[in-house]
């Protein structure tokens, strides 16, 4: 550890609380965000601790039952909107984009900036929510139980995500803006990094989908406010209207959150089996597909709503589909790996535990799609196993992973390798432990959204509420010693882990306008067989 | 991989133009602001496109009620408006006109004509607004209507207000962004070389008469 | 997207154009087409766009990109119509 000598770089090219806070730098406004979320993660991830405590027993003994209602939409809200949806494209995304195709900066980085306080706005809003009672609608806030018939805070709530909302939408416009108008010389759209790919394809969603959202809330606020009778059957409205437009948005936000996540994926396997990636441009425009397809199915989630069985059956059909894209990322890593020189670090542990718990969190989704199937299943704890798998098993190990694998050039400086190994190891099996009992739960008719069940599913949510606690654990440990990394980690070089990409050609950290001089590209992403 | 000395300053205020640092050259600032802004509006489009979502929804189903509550709605003012909102347009785009030749006074004459344009739309809406409160049209506990289906017809008055609502708030906001670009244009920040906001904000301006375009027919003229 | 200048004729010539299609809206309001006249305001609508597009918005001497910018939006939207009404559409359809 060492202060002398040290050049200069974003992080120390000028001091104080206003050149944090009325930065354009988009580097800076990346750990502006990496903090925030963290916070959210925190909050998010106490109710979640509160819920499985409850859980441990049978009987409804820990809280009253509406608030355990809070706790579980609060605990989504939270996870969804502040954690997850920012987590990947704010942190490593604000901060990866300009690096990795050459460029100084975004296209619009007061732009940036702004997002970045819309989100704490918002967050702001709904932490006061959170704090003057709570809101107890489900996250899903379906009508017209949110729209005429709850006591809690419903508008306070729905105002702090409308506000969140463009937050996303700035940052996908900017991100959109970035990769078509600023990419440096040589570097074609089929040369760039499947990082930026997997980002411009949810930026798509972003742009797209959260307006809807934006509009089914306002729908909310202007229902609850003035008793319009939109949603009021009495006056010939249909609460489905909302549910559509809700999930319009919503089942294309599960790919904002997993997108990115895939993107690192693809970085990581590359690299730590020193190999380009297999099939390239299937697993490119496997993310366009994933974007594209993800705005036909959101009807899945309306199966046993009262739709029509024939608009389940198209949504159905469309569900099936949108597996496909997935499917063939999931086969490329798995060729990438094959007769690859793979090491375990830690980011590749991560990597490695997204692909496989991905998979079966993927896999269950076609249960659900399935229209029968998910008659039996809908709203039981099948379903949170599901999402809680892709989420969490995929989105959450993706993010840690990325953090791991950048934290170098993000700090310049290395975390301790054998406890970040621990940790994975420590992640993966708490997971498991946590939510392979609730696909079983699930399935044997435990519904969600309840806080007491009966006897005999108690051995299993025993098993659930110990995993997490293990995974408490894991995720508390990667805390310390990154923090303790900061002041007391090995000064990392330029490009600690031989890694390909612009990234890794730019002093770590980097200096504040990225790169000394314009890169120009001229080979292919991934060319580990020419750079051994 | 090779690189090139990037002997330029970090912002360079090149013979064509100021731009920012991110940019090569302020052609590429204004290719970035003018897909920025249409990708802006695209989410606007799907922004009321959700409302008019729901408005499709509920008129397939109660045709006759919202054909029926569409009658109470006044086309002379309705038509009125679409034309100066038309006209708006038309001056909007002649200010961008004037930009790009440079001519500061004509721009700042047509911005402010768009802007008082965009004023009178405003209050012949709001006189139109204060009709239907007197007459009981307003969704709410103090609804009357007479007619057959009043449940539905209320229905279609909440659209009406959601829809006109939100479209005159954004009409506001692209008023008072009228108003910063007269100030701006007063202080002589526009010239031939730079005029992107005058030019994005237009386009805002024109999307948002471009739903009034749509809203029209779909309020005022169901059946007529 | 700047460079070009469109002449005072060219944008006068638009707006009366969008003036005449703004009548020919009200007076096909006039004449029963029963459920016809909706595509008929919509269709003279669309076109009132399009002028407004292509001359007030420059969208003619824009790159592609733009116009796919402001294509994506519409579609976007018209699958969120579509596949929403293939729900309330066909509510009776498969009644047991």
């Amino acid at each position: 550890m060492t202060h002398a000598n040290v050049p200069e770089n974003y992080l120390n090219a000028s001091w104080g609380w206003r050149s944090w806070l009325l930065t354009r730098d988009h580097k800076r406004i990346a750990l502006l965000y990496l903090i925030s979320i963290t916070l959210f993660f925190i909050v998010g991830g106490f109710f979640a601790l509160l819920i499985r405590l409850e859980l441990l027993t049978p009987a409804g003994d820990l809280v009253q039952a509406e608030t355990y209602n809070k706790l579980f939409t609060m605990h989504g809200l939270i996870m969804i909107f502040f954690f997850l949806i920012p987590s990947i494209p704010s942190v490593l995304g604000n901060f990866l984009i300009p690096l990795m195709i050459g460029a100084r900066d975004l296209a619009f980085p007061k732009l940036n900036l702004l997002s970045w306080y819309i989100y704490i706005i918002g967050g702001v809003f709904t932490l006061a929510a959170v704090v003057t009672g709570g809101v107890d609608t489900g996250w899903t806030f379906y009508t017209p139980y949110s729209s005429t018939y709850a006591n809690s805070n419903v508008i306070l709530t729905a105002l702090g995500i409308f506000i969140t909302g463009f937050s996303s939408i700035l940052t996908g416009l900017n991100f959109i803006v970035t990769i078509h108008k600023m990419r440096a010389p040589g570097l074609t759209w089929l040369r760039l990094p499947l990082f930026i790919w997997a980002h411009y394809a949810t930026s798509l969603i972003m742009v797209l989908g959260t307006p809807v959202l934006a509009i089914s809330i306002t729908l909310i606020l202007l229902e609850r406010s003035f008793h319009s009778g939109i949603f009021d059957p009495k006056l010939g409205g249909d609460p489905l209207l909302f549910q559509h437009l809700f999930w319009f948005y919503s089942h294309p936000a599960v790919y904002i959150m997993i997108l990115p996540g895939m993107g690192v994926v693809s970085e990581i396997v590359t690299c730590y089996s020193r190999k380009k990636i297999f099939g390239y441009t299937f697993v490119a425009l496997s993310s366009l597909a994933i974007a594209a397809l993800g705005f036909l199915v959101w009807g899945h989630h309306m199966f046993v709503s009262g739709a029509s069985p024939f608009a389940g059956m198209v949504f159905s059909m469309l569900s099936f589909l949108v597996a496909i894209p997935s499917g063939i990322k999931v086969f490329n890593w798995t060729a990438t790996l094959y007769k690859g020189s793979i090491s375990f670090d830690a980011p590749m542990l991560y990597a490695l535990g997204f692909i496989g718990l991905f998979t079966i969190g993927g896999l269950t989704g076609l249960f659900l799609a399935t229209l029968a199937v998910d008659v039996h299943v809908h709203d039981t704890y099948f379903v949170i196993a599901h999402f809680h798998y892709i989420m969490v098993g995929g989105a959450v190990m993706a993010y840690f992973g990325g953090i791991h694998f950048w934290w170098p050039k993000i700090t310049g400086r290395l975390y301790p390798e054998v406890w970040a190994r621990i940790a994975a190891l420590i992640v993966f099996i708490g997971f498991n432990l946590t939510f392979f009992p609730q696909f079983l739960l699930g399935y044997l008719g435990m519904p969600r959204r309840y806080h007491a069940y009966p006897e005999e599913f108690q051995v299993w949510n025993v098993m659930s509420t110990a995993g997490a606690s293990i995974l408490g654990l894991g995720y508390l440990i990667p805390i310390i010693y990154l923090l303790w990394s900061l002041r007391y980690g090995r000064v990392a070089t330029e490009n600690p882990w031989n890694a390909m990409g612009l990234e890794w050609q730019t002093p770590s950290p980097p200096p504040e306008s990225n790169f000394a001089a314009t890169p120009i590209v001229t080979e292919e992403a991934y060319s580990y067989d020419i750079h051994t | 991989m090779t690189s090139i000395p990037d002997s330029r300053p970090l912002t360079v205020a090149a013979s064509h133009g100021v731009h920012d640092h991110q940019f090569d050259d302020s052609a590429q600032q204004q290719e970035a602001a003018t897909l920025g802004m249409w990708l802006f509006l695209a989410t606007e489009v799907l922004f009321f496109g959700g409302l008019f979502t729901g408005y499709t929804v509920y008129r397939s189903a109660y045709p006759n009620a919202f054909g029926e509550a569409s009658r109470h709605l006044d086309l002379v003012l309705g038509t009125v408006n679409t034309g100066v909102l038309l006209l708006s347009s038309f001056s909007m785009a002649m200010a961008v006109q004037s930009a790009q030749l440079g001519k500061r006074w004509r721009l700042l004459g047509f911005l402010t004509s768009t802007a008082v344009l965009g004023a009178v739309f405003l209050a012949i809406k709001f006189t139109e607004y204060v009709h239907k409160f007197h007459e009981h049209l307003v969704p709410g506990s103090q609804f009357v209507f007479s007619g057959p289906e009043s449940q539905h017809a209320q229905l279609f008055f909440s659209f009406y207000f959601a829809m006109t609502g939100l479209h005159a708030l954004h009409m506001i906001i692209g008023i008072v962004m009228l108003a910063v670009l007269m100030v701006l244009t007063l202080a002589n920040t526009f010239g031939p070389e730079y005029h992107t906001p005058i030019e994005t904000i237009g386009l805002y301006w024109h999307f948002v008469d471009v739903i009034w375009v749509f809203l029209f027919p779909l309020l005022y003229l169901v059946s007529r | 997207m700047s460079n070009t200048i469109v002449s005072t004729r060219t944008y006068l010539a638009t707006f009366v154009l969008l003036l005449v299609l703004l009548a020919l809206t009200i007076v096909a309001a006039y004449i029963p087409m029963g459920r016809f006249n909706w595509v008929a305001a919509m269709t003279i609508s669309a076109a009132k766009t399009a002028l407004i597009a292509s001359f007030f918005m420059h969208l003619r001497s824009s790159h592609r990109l733009v116009w796919i910018a402001a294509c994506a939006g519409c579609f976007w939207l018209a699958l969120l119509m579509i596949l929403s009404l293939t729900d309330f559409w066909t509510r009776g359809w498969l009644l047991p």
